[in-house]
């Protein structure tokens, strides 16, 4: 945020230089987790927990539900996704950081 | 928002669910991982390109599926459904052309700009193109309307849970307001974004088993057009319908209305400009993955509209009287009723949570937006300038917990005066429009002047709401319907702000030449020249495809509502 100083206004190459610069500094890339696997461990639970109050729903829940076990398949809809999450991990792991984060800011902390 | 058609009003009181210990456990365990997300995406924030706009790091399918979620927000939901419980297949209208080409056009056309040029915010284009003042008004629009906006969804949640769970309002209004600010705060950009991917998948857990018990309830599709067909006229099942001109329709729109007004000004109005949406695509990590963060998301937008729909038309089916004096369900009602009938606890959890969140997101991509605009527009350009960068992710932080603050204040107030709020809520709807017009013709036209972007945004803000307040509210012109009125307010807005633009123009200077490169569609800034990264080259990534293949698919899918 330094010496744009401003009458003429503030120009490209200033947003430019300094969105770059930025970029140099940021550690998003490096330290950020991998969403896949929150979704993964989520879903996994939410679809065990839906599908199993589905296997010991009582017959006024399913009666409810126009005759569907609708725990049971949303859960093992759940289930579902969460194991694509999971296994999506496993076979493309979360790349390395992008080339623009210098070698050293990724190892303080 | 784009669609602010149903403003928040009191449930009805018999709404209350039957739920237990097991679908509040799991409302928990999703809190907790929202918060969770907060704290892990703390360590990831050092500058303030993290805390606002992710490093500019993020892969396409997460900012994709965010732009969605943005947009997302459960007063969509809610209100989607409402409307196809009072106007019917019509609602298709705001998915297909209301908001599919605009997407694309985005993607493909105006992201090189916006992400190449290195913007930081909507509001900076305009700096760059035209002027301070362009760029000051803008700015300050933008971050009053997400306030309110912030506000408004606070609100609609309290009164939601109210009427579900049976808390208090002030109880939610504090609790959704904490767990905002502080994931927010924590993670700035990447944890507001980590939880709306999150939260898209709940919500689609949450309307799919609504959708397949409702279609199983009222017969299947062919039960639910029937029945409609014969209780509310075959055009209640059609897109098209009844809307030509002259001839009337609930809607109260012609197609002209609904392809100019809607599918053109005011969709690209919301979806090319409004900074909310277009800044999960500037998180992107490279411009291929901006440019197809709109085109990932134009997918599922295209048919989401049948999983807020079908429960709208299969709540006109099972409440004829939805909505009228007779009945004690509004049209917002839709959804939450069918929840009550037809979900067993468990699953019902999974719903509850599923619209708590997208609350909760409505909100969060508005506070994650103002802050960056306020800070990096308003405050380090105007009124603190020059300092650190770290000074500036401190400030970051307290102007989130201020907006926040401020968001909470406006849900209070709109809850003892809510007419005031639906008509801000109109207001809104129309600011996006002059901030359009701005943009595509200072984008396409080299010689709009820098001067003419403040009055043409000035022109189409002041020329949207005269034509709506005065002409359309007084009765000066005769347009069936707040919905007519708000398409040709938007359609109005943008003439006035095209012709004042052009007028202004003709009689100041042009911007030199050499400042307008990779500003002017034509021209390239240095950004763009970045070589594409390996694998952006594999067929299924290519932009055009996937844009052109979202519009054709769009397209088809009008043919079963148009015979």
């Amino acid at each position: 945020m330094t010496e744009h100083s401003g009458h003429s206004g503030f120009s490209e190459k200033d947003v430019q230089r300094e969105v770059t610069e930025l970029e140099g500094k940021s550690a998003t890339a490096a330290r950020i987790f991998d969403l896949r696997r929150i979704i993964g461990l989520l879903f996994v639970l939410y679809g065990l927990i839906v599908g199993i109050t589905g296997l010991t729903d009582s017959d006024a829940a399913i009666e409810k539900a126009q005759g569907v076990n609708i725990n049971l398949w949303t859960g093992l809809g759940m289930l579902l996704l969460g194991l694509f999450f999971l296994v999506w991990l496993k076979l493309r792991p979360t790349p390395p950081p992008t080339p623009h984060v210098l070698p050293e800011e990724q190892d303080n902390e | 928002m784009q669609t602010p058609t149903h403003t928040p009003t009191e449930l009805a009181a018999g709404l209350r669910l039957p739920t237990n210990g097991l679908d509040y456990a799991i409302m928990a365990i999703y809190f907790a991982v929202v918060l969770g997300i907060g704290f892990a995406a703390r360590r990831s924030v050092k500058t303030t390109l993290d805390f606002f706009l992710s490093g500019r790091s993020l892969p396409a399918w997460i900012t994709g599926l965010a732009f969605i979620s943005a947009n997302l927000a459960a007063t969509e939901i809610l209100g989607m459904a409402a409307n196809s419980a009072q106007y019917g297949a019509y609602t298709v209208h705001w998915y297909w052309i209301g908001a599919i080409p605009a997407m694309v056009f985005l993607g493909l056309v105006m992201m090189p700009f916006y992400y190449g040029s290195k913007v930081r915010s909507v509001p900076e284009m305009l700096l760059l193109r035209f002027d301070k003042s362009a760029h000051l008004l803008s700015s300050i629009l933008f971050a009053f309307a997400a306030i309110l906006i912030a506000g408004v969804n606070l609100y609609a949640l309290a009164i939601v849970v109210e009427a579900l769970l049976g808390w208090p309002q002030w109880v939610a209004i504090l609790v959704a307001g904490f767990f905002v600010l502080a994931y927010i705060t924590l993670g700035g950009l990447s944890s507001a974004i980590y939880n709306e991917v999150l939260q898209f998948f709940v919500i689609l857990a949450a309307l799919i088993p609504i959708v397949v018990l409702g279609l199983k309830k009222v017969g299947g599709w062919d039960g639910l057009t029937d029945s409609l067909s014969k209780t509310h006229g075959h055009d209640f099942v059609t897109a098209w319908g009844g809307t030509g001109i002259g001839s009337a329709n609930p809607l109260g729109a012609n197609w002209l209305t609904i392809v100019l007004g809607l599918g053109f000004v005011l969709s690209f109005g919301y979806w090319t400009t409004n900074f909310a949406e277009v800044q999960r695509a500037l998180s992107a990590k490279n411009l291929s993955a901006a440019q197809r963060t709109p085109l990932i998301a134009a997918f599922p937008k295209i048919f989401i509209v049948f999983l807020v729909m079908i429960p709208g038309l299969v709540a006109a089916v099972l409440v004829p009287k939805i909505g009228t004096p007779g009945s004690d369900l509004q049209y917002n009602d839709a959804i939450p009723y069918l929840m009550q009938e037809l979900l067993p606890n468990g699953v019902l959890g999974i719903a509850v949570t599923g619209l708590l969140a997208a609350f909760m997101a409505g909100m969060a991509a508005n506070v994650s937006s103002f802050n960056t605009v306020f800070t990096n527009d308003i405050w380090a350009k105007y009124v603190v300038r020059g300092r650190e960068d770290a000074y500036y992710v401190r400030f970051g932080r307290l102007i989130t917990a201020i907006g926040v603050a401020a968001s909470v204040g406006t849900a209070f107030l709109a809850s003892s005066f809510s007419n005031i709020m639906s008509y801000l809520q109109t207001l809104f709807s129309f600011f996006n429009v002059p901030m359009f017009v701005v943009f595509i013709v200072g984008m396409f036209w080299k010689r709009a002047s820098t001067k003419s972007g403040f009055w043409g945004l000035l022109a189409g803000t002041v020329t949207a709401m005269v034509n709506y307040f005065v002409l359309y509210k007084r009765g000066i012109i005769d347009i069936p319907t707040d919905q007519g009125a708000n398409f040709v307010s938007a359609i109005a807005g943008f003439v006035a702000g095209a012709v004042v633009m052009v007028v202004v123009s003709l009689f100041t200077a042009p911007k030199p030449e050499e400042e307008l490169q990779g500003l002017v569609y034509g021209t390239r800034s240095p950004g763009m020249e970045e070589p594409p990264a390996p694998g952006d080259d594999a067929w299924y990534r290519k932009p055009a495809l996937l844009g052109w293949g979202a519009v054709i698919i769009a397209a088809a899918c009008y043919i079963p509502f148009s015979l």
